[in-house]
């Protein structure tokens, strides 16, 4: 137990972070216990929904805070498993057809390895190109090189999209731990931090204002259960947040609210892109990976938007 | 020392199974109860009683056994030895003069015994453009010998995309395996009747096609 003690004495503002994660769980379980408890014998599907997605959090914290404690290393082994579940559940829901095998194999076993191997490397010149030049290039080449040209385009498309929305844009997680920031060294999870409590505070408060308060709705063929009320009150909440965070980033309060605004706006175009694909595709839910969320895309899916343009705009204005 | 290296086996396959495909079961027509069933399911791969087997609960695992090809899975080597040890799977010898009866007798031994079965109707593997192959009249055999037996309909979704014929690099793809309604056995039916009635029920469990 004295590593905890240790890292308690640090104060390092990590540990302050996920003790205040955690003790919002707390809070969480003890609610949703309690919903259940007065609704007794007549379960009802939103609560029981509510604890999954509570029970499922629990984990999601401790994942990463196990990858955080791992570094750079760690941090980069999450995201590359998390590529991978992607782009299994986004792979699942596309037509391929027998022609596509190596081109999906190397998207699998070349794509993600190479992707995450340059972030590692810290190698932006490769990194930031590599998947949108040479991984572009390259699958419709391997595809043609097989000879199948029935629905090549939209084969090869799909492919292209599966690449750069599970392996390319969720890299850029990582990646922030590589940009040297002066007066801000060796603190780069915490810029992590800002951006996973920003994008999934934002998605959980747009759920709760809109369980509470959501009557217009927003977008019904899109997403039934996406209201204004939600959107905005989740937003600005979400905005909120990040501005008292500023703390923990190298932007000052009100960039910090800027960001954490562009954030919010980001994950909620991310959530209402990977809905429509869901809907073309027929299915609710991209998987059951995680439990009451659905699938691993399902909880990434406004990461997925967030993570490339905060990570350019931090590069942009705090390294020089 | 032999079981012992099964076991790790059987875990080790499970584990990659479970890894690959993150294979998850649906309980649509019956719940996972220590019955006793023949499970007749579709066949695509030689990764599909493995999927079958996998999404099992553990009490289940060891009363289920596979029926599977005698020259793949009961031959020497590595896998005779899976076929034997590790899966305990009922042989099926598919080239004899009386291999209708031989295949009877055997399952039906192994049921006699007590186990449950993992049988595959269309005989062979389905690399073609068809969902189902023509159904062999094992099936209906099996049914008319044990009618107190439940008929499980088992439709295995995607294995065909994972490792399609030919490739030895399979892809990781989402896989799911459907537990349909028991078949109701009626003594009296035609073997024709039956194996329609059969192959609709596994067709009906199979998920709208995502093959461009």
């Amino acid at each position: 137990m004295t590593w905890i003690v240790d890292l308690l004495a640090a104060q390092h503002p990590a540990v302050w972070l996920f003790l205040g994660v955690g003790a919002i769980l707390v809070v969480a379980t003890a609610i949703g216990r309690e919903l259940a408890r007065r609704a007794g014998d007549e379960p009802s599907p939103t609560i029981d929904n509510l604890n999954q997605r509570i029970a499922a959090w629990w984990v999601m914290v401790a994942v990463i805070g196990l990858a955080f404690l791992f570094g750079l290393g760690g941090v980069i082994l999450l995201f590359a498993f998390a590529s991978f579940g992607a782009l299994r559940e986004f792979v699942t829901l596309t037509p391929t057809r027998r022609g596509d095998h190596w081109a999906l194999a190397s998207v699998f076993f070349l794509g993600i390895p190479a992707q995450y191997w340059l972030v590692w490397d810290q190698w932006y010149g490769l990194y930031s190109i590599f998947l949108p030049v040479y991984g572009f290039l390259f699958l419709p080449v391997v595809a043609a090189l097989r000879g199948d040209t029935t629905h090549f385009l939209r084969r090869v498309a799909f492919l292209q999209w599966g690449m750069m929305i599970c392996i390319f844009f969720p890299s850029h997680v990582p990646a922030l731990l590589t940009l040297d920031i002066p007066g801000y060294e060796g603190k780069g999870l915490l810029l992590i931090a800002f951006l996973v409590i920003v994008v999934q505070g934002s998605d959980v408060l747009q759920y709760v204002f809109g369980k509470l308060f959501g009557r217009r709705k927003l977008a019904p063929s899109l997403s039934p259960s996406k209201t204004w009320e939600g959107l905005v009150g989740g937003v600005a909440t979400a905005t909120l947040l990040g501005a008292a965070l500023w703390w923990i980033t190298p932007f000052s309060p009100l960039a910090a609210a800027g960001m954490a605004l562009v954030i919010c706006a980001l994950g909620f175009f991310g959530g209402i892109v990977m809905s429509a694909i869901k809907r073309d595709r027929g299915v609710k839910d991209w998987g059951r990976m995680v439990r009451g969320h659905g699938g691993m895309l399902d909880r990434l899916d406004s990461v997925i938007f967030a993570a490339p343009v905060y990570f350019h705009l931090t590069r942009y204005w705090y390294s020089p | 020392m032999r079981p012992l290296v099964a076991r790790a086996t059987r875990r080790l396959i499970a584990g990659f199974a479970r890894a690959v495909t993150g294979v998850s079961a649906d309980w649509r027509g019956c719940r996972p109860e220590p019955r006793h069933r023949v499970y007749f399911a579709n066949h695509a791969s030689h990764g599909d009683f493995v999927l079958i087997w996998t999404v099992l609960p553990p009490e289940l695992r060891r009363v289920t056994r596979p029926v599977a090809a005698a020259e793949i899975w009961d031959g020497p080597g590595i896998g005779g030895f899976i076929g034997r040890q590790v899966f305990r799977a009922v042989p099926i010898d598919r080239k004899g003069v009386d291999r209708l009866n031989a295949a009877m007798a055997a399952m039906s031994a192994a049921l006699d015994e007590g186990a449950s079965l993992i049988l595959f109707p269309e005989g062979t593997r389905n690399t073609g453009d068809e969902p189902l192959l023509p159904l062999r009249s094992g099936l209906f055999h099996l049914a008319m010998a044990f009618p107190q037996i439940d008929f499980v309909p088992v439709w295995i979704d995607n294995i065909s995309r994972v490792m399609p014929k030919g490739e030895f690099l399979p892809i990781p793809l989402l896989c799911s395996v459907t537990f349909g309604e028991p078949l109701a056995i009626d003594r009296a039916e035609e073997r024709n009747a039956f194996l329609d009635r059969a192959r609709d029920a596994l067709l009906a469990l199979k998920p709208e096609d995502r093959i461009a």
